[in-house]
């Protein structure tokens, strides 16, 4: 387990790399100049000079270089330091941001709190909401239960996001007025009146992704269940006289859970995606808005080093699905 | 002597006239029938395809035209129960705040979506079809070829999709027209960024039908590759091809919409379904339906899309049909 754990670590560098050299070339045959915004007055030479400040003047391979130096290099000295008060960073060039002229990550790490509250709990609601109603309708195949679970789950496949999400404010903020429209992240908990407000306002894009999380895996849940409840070890734990709820909360859920579990790991990452939509809809200011501010911003850094950090996260959780799996299912043997 | 003959040949004879011969596709939508979600989906899919097409030719008013003097009606039915609303025969569903007929943009809307939606989903689908079949069948491509696949796999695509779009609006603009260059743009990334789903499966079913017997005789009466691929191998991954298919068409219409709804879609005076609910949530608390009508056209097209689905993957299963 841990030589395929290291393989696979191995092999998610190269992965890694392709993908920022995609991104990297991506950004870099866009048409869309930092410099545009810079007024008509100041002479041509003036801009090279500012061009080559920002480092565009030198050629692909070596900003791309760069590119990776600063971020795999720079950016973790900088995280030592922050920690363990060292200088390993002092002076040297980090990724910086062509709106704000800061550190990239400072801006990065100032955002990701807010994102991870939202999706972080949303993920987890969306999973215990998904859990019993996934074991109840395979239990009881084809009840009542059963179609409308399926038929509930499959209208939160369907309805998008960016549907849901104006809809619960009109009928909660504007209709009912429960509820504000608008996250609030310099909001502070100090006592139960706060942390009533910010339950208030995070009800809603919390519901919002949890609604995508919960159609997803209750269907996972569901046909994993119903895999296993006819097995015959079922049978045999039926027969020797166990009570119902220890067969199946017990001995089909545990077995039931081991591919719902890498479902799980899988999905972590596409939620992030989702959210960059579900933060534009209630004005979360994480970091989808700050790749989609970036991005009309023309801020190249900025978009590579969020649009690397989504990748990571794809890579990394796919390899904890995929070690997860080996070890919770022992007939795996990766070896 | 003679009877008991005589009684044997009557066991061995049919006591009823020998049914028709039933065809592979006659089962299909026997199992198909049994399936109501997807009857109902599929039907609606093929009667809001039908809308889009012919709507412009029976509701023909012009969805661009400008009618200040009658802007920010309400639709018909909320004369129901406020009969002061602004409402009028003639504009059934009420116009928006330049005055341009609300139904006429949805069928508009639809006609842009749904185009996005099918092209993307055919580009897709060809592109996969045509990886996995080259993987499955030709040994020295497969490993690279599914190495690229995980590798697309692991890409972060909505992000790519929203840095895409907004970096190559322009010069595509400038070739192909504002319309015109957003369409190939969308459909474009959509497409190259949804194939790999089609391209694992189509090329796990290759693999396990190219060791059949009948590829074998294909093989040794001389056919050639081309030939066993588009004469017994791709007839046989169909359905697999059918089912990713109608889960493309869903992931492409909302991937337009949430587009759309970012505000990197199509130019303002082309109407989506996402562009006209994107557009109206900043006044969504005096006009709901403006968001309800586009919103909820999107969920149920997609709704039914994935209901056709299901069912197309119970019917075209034959393990599962007959049951």
């Amino acid at each position: 387990m841990l030589t395929f754990t290291i393989r696979r670590l191995i092999l998610s560098v190269p992965t890694l790399l392709f993908i920022s050299l995609v991104i990297f070339l991506l950004l870099q045959l866009a048409p869309g100049d930092p410099m545009a915004q810079v007024p008509l007055t100041v002479p041509p030479e003036v801009k090279e000079k500012m061009r080559e400040a920002l480092g565009l003047g030198q050629p692909i391979h070596i900003q791309y270089w760069k590119w990776i130096v600063q971020f795999f290099w720079i950016e973790p000295q900088v995280l030592i330091d922050h920690w363990f008060g060292t200088t390993f960073a002092d002076g040297k060039q980090r990724v910086i941001s062509w709106q704000t002229r800061s550190p990239v990550m400072d801006i990065v790490v100032q955002r990701i709190p807010q994102t991870l509250w939202v999706v972080g709990l949303s993920y987890i609601v969306g999973i215990l909401i998904a859990l019993p109603i996934g074991i109840y309708s395979a239990y009881k195949q084809y009840s009542v239960f059963d179609q409308s679970g399926t038929f509930i789950t499959m209208i939160g496949f369907s309805i998008p996001p960016f549907f849901t999400g104006p809809l619960l404010i009109v009928v909660f903020s504007v209709q009912l007025g429960w509820l504000p429209s608008i996250y609030d992240t310099t909001h502070v908990v100090t006592d139960w009146a706060s942390f009533k407000v910010q339950f208030m306002q995070m009800v809603m894009p919390v519901m919002v992704l949890a609604l995508q999380t919960t159609a997803q895996i209750s269907r996972y849940m569901r046909s994993s269940m119903l895999d296993n409840l006819g097995q015959d070890y079922v049978r045999t734990a039926r027969a020797k006289g166990l009570r119902e709820g220890v067969v199946v909360m017990q001995h089909v859920l545990r077995n039931s859970m081991i591919p719902v579990i890498t479902v799980i790991a899988l999905g972590v990452p596409s939620i992030f995606g989702g959210a960059i939509i579900t933060e534009n809809v209630f004005k979360v200011n994480g970091i989808g808005q700050l790749l989609l501010t970036a991005l009309f911003g023309n801020d190249i850094p900025m978009v590579m080093t969020l649009t690397f950090i989504f990748a990571i996260l794809i890579v990394l959780f796919n390899l904890i699905a995929d070690v997860l799996y080996g070890v919770l299912d022992p007939r795996i043997r990766y070896d | 002597m003679t009877d008991q003959t005589a009684d044997a040949y009557a066991a061995l004879q049919d006591k009823e006239p020998p049914k028709a011969p039933r065809s592979q596709w006659k089962d299909v939508w026997d199992q198909f029938k049994r399936h109501k979600g997807a009857l109902f989906g599929g039907g609606f899919l093929v009667f809001i395809t039908l809308a889009v097409i012919l709507g412009p030719y029976i509701w023909q008013v012009d969805p661009q035209k400008l009618d200040i003097r009658n802007k920010d009606m309400r639709p018909i039915y909320v004369a129901l129960w406020n009969g002061d609303a602004k409402v009028g025969w003639f504009r059934p569903l009420g116009t928006d705040n330049l005055g341009r007929d609300i139904l006429a943009n949805l069928i508009a809307g639809g006609r842009a979506s749904m185009a996005v939606g099918w092209a993307a989903m055919v580009l897709a689908l060809v592109i996969g079809t045509s990886i996995g079949v080259i993987a499955g069948y030709f040994k020295r491509a497969d490993f690279w070829l599914m190495r690229f696949t995980d590798l697309v796999l692991s890409l972060p695509i909505l992000p790519l999709l929203l840095v895409a779009v907004t970096l190559f609006r322009e010069p595509l603009r400038a070739n192909f027209g504002p319309e015109g260059g957003m369409f190939i743009l969308i459909v474009g990334v959509v497409g190259l960024t949804s194939w790999m789903q089609t391209a694992r499966i189509v090329r796990g079913d290759i693999l396990a039908l190219k060791e059949r017997e009948f590829i074998l005789a294909a093989r040794s009466i001389g056919t050639t590759s081309g030939k066993i691929i588009r004469r017994h191998l791709l007839p046989n991954v169909i359905s697999p091809i059918m089912v990713s298919a109608t889960l493309g068409l869903a992931t492409a219409i909302i991937t337009e919409s949430a587009l759309s709804f970012l505000g990197v879609g199509f130019p303002s005076d082309f109407p989506t379904w996402g562009k006209l609910l994107a557009d109206a949530v900043q006044r969504m608390e005096q006009y709901p339906e403006r968001v309800v009508l586009p919103g909820i056209l999107i969920s149920l097209t997609v709704l039914g899309v994935n209901y056709l689905g299901d069912g197309l993957r119970d019917a075209l299963d034959p393990r599962i049909r007959g049951r």
